[in-house]
């Protein structure tokens, strides 16, 4: 199984690198987001820097969808799901390496995120262990449950609108944790922040057992 | 030997359209199926329910040995189907597609370079995108994956569409090696001259359904010619000794004929004879 994850991986990462649409189109699209927030919010009036926190998540959330549509994309032409399939592939081991590459592609987009909302929204980081951890889960989380409702809207017509409805709301126990998490980390009260941590690693703990069992009747539907 | 595929009454639905209406269906291991029918028959649906891609919904339907209601993954690694589309991923160069695919298959590395070598993709074209070969270049990358994954039933759907002809011969030499090293193999193809030439047998569908085979009339009965007492085996003789040679005889000659002389009687007086038919006699 870990095998095939890695091959997944590795194939789903060489794809990126080659065609650059993370760099090209969603990291692009990224700061974009933070810029228009900061056109949004007064920098004066202190509610961006309040709001930087969430502002920060929604901005990610946002790239995965993108990230997550791509991955899926991918397989959708010239029947390459049906590939998958006659690959001999385990099931859990697609689900994996999809969910790596995914979480591969989301660490990148969240420092250079990080990076726009120090230089823009003038808010430099603090309580590095507390946002390292949360980054990490909140990720993990983010892809686990991206891969899994990525291949249920896969086979759909309408996938490309079908998964922000569907992902979206079911991402909101990991916006706020890690909203909240964030903010703990920025008023120096890291104790108040690792319980979000905790929500966080059980959701992507959860989301990532789940997918690995979830993940082979949803390929074989989509 | 179990077949490699044995239908019997196997439906498969696509949608709520019945793909497959009931098909039976027998291939041998090590055979050569040519599949025909006109557009839209279920050729394809066919090939890709062999492959474990449809369900069959009921009836039987086993594949070297896996049932396919019960289990359509386990003989997926078993089989390797060309399809209409490339199944390539076109931002990979083509070594990288081939070696994914053999990798996940868990095939010889050895092979996938030998399969790309085959196909006459060696050389500049094993780094070029996918994105950016021709329609045949990629039809034959798509081949070199389906050879590299060295399958035991190769499903082959217009395996010649798109190939020149020097390709075409490729393909076909690549099946029959396939078939000599124990594989199997069932080709839908619109091609027929050619994919005659290849197949083993023919099998038409239409509609969903197989057609059952033409039947044959039978010869005319022939009187049989009567039957000739064989001549009874003889036993050969005993040796016999050959005869000595014999010498001919000398030559004796003849005695000279004595002319008898007068009968004389005791008192020396000569005593009269008569003498008839050579025989002289005393009266």
């Amino acid at each position: 199984m870990f095998r095939d994850a890695l091959a997944v991986a590795g194939k789903d990462l060489r794809i990126e690198a080659r065609s650059r649409v993370a760099l090209n189109q969603v990291a692009p699209f990224a700061l974009l987001v933070l810029i228009l927030f900061a056109f949004a919010l007064d920098p004066d009036s202190g509610v961006l820097h309040s709001a930087t926190p969430g502002l920060y998540w929604v901005a990610v959330l946002f790239c995965a969808v993108l990230a997550i549509q791509r991955a899926f994309a991918i397989e959708s032409a010239d029947a390459n799901q049906d590939a998958l399939r006659l690959s001999g592939l385990e099931p859990a081991g697609i689900f994996l390496g999809k969910m790596l590459a995914i979480c591969a592609q989301l660490a990148a987009l969240e420092v250079l995120l990080g990076l726009g909302v120090v230089v823009l929204y003038n808010s430099p980081p603090t309580g590095w262990l507390l946002l390292v951890v949360t980054c990490v889960a909140a990720t993990a989380g983010i892809a686990a449950a991206g891969t899994l409702y990525g291949v249920l809207a896969a086979g759909l017509r309408v996938r490309e609108t079908l998964l922000p409805l569907l992902l979206l709301p079911v991402l909101a126990p990991v916006l706020i944790g890690s909203t909240r998490a964030f903010e703990a980390a920025r008023n120096s009260t890291p104790s108040q922040g690792w319980p979000w941590v905790g929500l966080l690693v059980v959701f992507a703990v959860g989301y990532t057992v789940f997918g690995a069992f979830g993940f082979g009747p949803l390929l074989e539907e989509s | 030997m179990e077949p490699a595929v044995h239908l019997r009454a196997a439906v498969s639905l696509l949608g709520r359209f019945p793909a497959l209406a009931g098909v039976d269906l027998d291939v041998a291991r090590g055979e050569i199926v040519l599949l025909q029918g006109p557009n839209g028959a279920g050729k394809s649906t066919l090939l890709r329910t062999l492959a474990g891609l449809h369900p069959v919904v009921s009836g039987t339907a086993e594949v070297l040995g896996h049932d396919l209601r019960r289990d359509r993954r386990s003989v997926r690694r078993q089989v390797g189907l060309l399809g209409h589309a490339t199944m390539l991923y076109d931002e990979l160069t083509v070594a990288d597609n081939i070696r994914f695919w053999a990798r996940a298959a868990h095939a010889d590395p050895v092979d996938a370079e030998a399969a790309v070598v085959a196909l006459g993709l060696g050389g500049r074209l094993r780094s070029v995108a996918v994105s950016r070969l021709s329609a045949g270049q990629r039809r034959r990358a798509s081949i070199a994956v389906l050879v590299a994954r060295r399958p035991e039933l190769w499903l082959l759907d217009e395996p010649h569409a798109g190939l020149d002809a020097e390709a075409r011969d490729t393909v076909d030499d690549l099946v029959r090696r396939a078939v000599t090293a124990g594989a199997t193999v069932m080709v839908a193809s619109h091609e027929l001259e050619r994919a005659h030439a290849l197949a083993g047998r023919v099998v038409t569908i239409t509609s969903g359904v197989i057609e059952p085979a033409p039947v044959v009339e039978p010869a005319p009965v022939v009187e049989p010619a009567p039957v000739v007492e064989a001549a009874p085996v003889v036993e050969p003789g005993p040796v016999v000794e050959a005869a000595p040679v014999v010498e001919p005889a000398p030559v004796v000659e003849a005695a000279p004929v004595v002319e008898p002389g007068p009968v004389v009687a005791p008192d020396g007086a000569p005593v009269p004879t008569e003498t008839t038919g050579g025989t002289t006699r005393v009266p």
